[in-house]
């Protein structure tokens, strides 16, 4: 018999609220954390704007020591910490720097890349011929495993402690590997989650692909449209998403609060065939995961009632509805509820996945919908697909029990997780 | 440059990376930085770099081999000073 999942601890440090109270109210009040950049416009970068949480020196000693903070040049794992902390907090436990290891609780928090800016110093005085002096953190900021390195620490996690990636899928994945673990009994709690560093040695690349947006750099609040039909490309972002995943048995022994249940999920890949490529996905593939991730939650299509896509505000997202639709079998006043929350944090890359997740959670759990910003003029494609009024752009009070969270990644990866409403 | 006046250079310097208050504050020229202030091995090269930077002197792989209390850097110090 598998072991039932639940959340029991949310964090996050998103572009438009840090910490969970902040970016509730930001999710509800359809508040855009985008802004415009002065150091891209220096770059020559098209894309000028972009989401970065703020943090301020005071809250950063809050989570890190001095010592840690020496030299520290690291984004993704300042969010990753702050956004893990402060998860596993909420899920009432403390975080004592003597407390006992605990060998039931594990972490994954995936990344793309750790700390990009640390590894640029670290390259100018190597090639400087300087390599002794790079001191003794640059490994532990930019190893892909820096995150989980620091936080488990932080809290003396004695599970399994490590870090995926897989490009904008990386949370999302993140989630369902916690999961299969705890559900296999394997470990009794799994913190899990992404992170992603933000600055334009991230987003550099995909300024090169011209896949960001080059027409909003005057109106940044206005730059993440996904599903709009003015929608000319993403806004990069940036943040951590984090979430305590528990078994059912733990969490009612300790009698924590329970925010949602994790039905299950699927994850696979379109192994860039038919149509699939490095960055186009496999439509079958993505129709395949998501109707998967409902076999696997015991539940059928037509229970799903709100959807968090992974919606960039690429020429994609018309292909995403239709792959939903097609996957579901529903269209038009049938089809779900749709949630972009890029449309307020843009596309935070490998934190997206674990951001929106923890907007989905929040939702259900406090049974609203978020208001889709800036898609007044939906896309005339997805019209066709999706009745215009399940795509608010207002924030709707609704009483439901189950979404679905996907997100899609290059390379051609897939993930779709189904979380419900507890119910005993 | 005084004995006193490296030692308090010193104390400046690892004051960021010791663990151990109370042996920071007896420190002595028989201070080990890893046994007594419990400093994490891996920092004490950051200690050789500030180390370099503050007397404006280059350390080289040996003498950060032998640096492993006050008194040997006390020594390593007046010694590159004098060169």
């Amino acid at each position: 018999m598998k072991k039932r999942v639940v959340i029991t601890g949310l964090g996050v440090v998103a572009p438009n609220g840090v910490g969970v109270s902040d970016f509730t109210e930001s999710l509800k009040q359809g508040k855009s954390g985008i802004m415009f950049h002065q150091e891209l416009k220096d770059l020559n970068f098209s894309c000028q704007i972009g989401g970065i949480p703020n943090i301020s020196d005071d809250l950063k000693s809050k989570y890190f020591t001095d010592l840690q903070l020496r030299g520290f040049n690291s984004s993704g794992i300042l969010y990753g910490c702050i956004a893990g902390i402060d998860a596993w907090k909420d899920a009432g436990f403390d975080t004592n720097p003597d407390s006992k290891l605990d060998y039931q609780t594990g972490l994954i928090f995936g990344t793309g890349t750790s700390g990009v800016e640390k590894f640029r110093e670290a390259i100018y005085k190597l090639d400087e011929g300087n390599v002794r002096r790079l001191g003794s953190t640059v490994v532990l900021q930019t190893m892909a495993s820096g995150v989980s390195a620091y936080l488990s620490g932080m809290l003396g996690l004695g599970n399994q402690v490590t870090t995926n990636s897989s490009a904008c899928t990386t949370g999302t994945e993140a989630i369902l590997m916690g999961f299969e673990r705890i559900q296999n009994g394997n470990a009794k709690r799994m913190l899990v989650g992404s992170c992603s560093d933000h600055g334009p040695y991230v987003w550099g690349g995909f300024d090169a692909m011209r896949v960001m947006t080059y027409k909003h750099n005057d109106s940044p609040k206005q730059g993440s449209r996904p599903m709009s039909a003015t929608a000319s490309g993403f806004v990069p972002g940036s943040g951590a998403g984090a979430l305590v995943l528990e078994s059912l048995d733990s969490a009612l022994e300790r009698g924590a609060k329970i925010y949602a249940e994790v039905l299950g999920g699927e994850i696979n890949s379109g192994g860039q065939r038919q149509g699939g490529t490095l960055t186009a996905p496999n439509a079958e593939a993505v129709q395949r995961c998501i109707k998967k991730a409902i076999e696997n939650s015991g539940i059928n299509a037509s229970e799903i009632e709100v959807i968090n896509g992974h919606l960039t505000a690429t020429s994609k997202d018309a292909l995403e509805i239709e792959n939903w639709s097609k996957a579901l079998n529903r269209d038009g006043k049938d089809f779900p509820y749709l949630n972009a929350t890029k449309s307020m944090v843009g596309h935070c890359l490998a934190a997206a996945g674990a951001i929106e997740s923890v907007a989905s959670v929040i939702q259900l759990n406090e049974q609203f919908v978020s208001p889709n910003i800036n898609c007044e003029d939906l896309h005339p494609e997805i019209e066709k697909l999706v009745a215009s009024e399940h795509i608010p752009t207002e924030k709707i009070d609704l009483n439901f029990n189950t979404i679905a969270k996907a997100s899609f990644g290059f390379g051609d990866v897939n993930a779709c997780v189904i979380f419900k409403k507890y119910q005993e | 440059m005084t004995n006193q006046e490296l030692i308090a250079k010193l104390k400046a310097i690892v004051s960021p990376y010791i663990q151990d208050e109370e042996a920071f504050k007896n420190l002595s020229e028989d201070t080990d930085f890893v046994k007594d202030l419990k400093i994490n091995s891996a920092n004490l090269v950051d200690i050789i770099l500030d180390i370099e930077d503050e007397f404006d002197i280059r350390l080289e792989n040996e003498d950060m081999e032998k640096m492993l209390d006050v008194k040997s850097a006390m020594a390593i110090v007046n010694t590159k000073l004098a060169g």
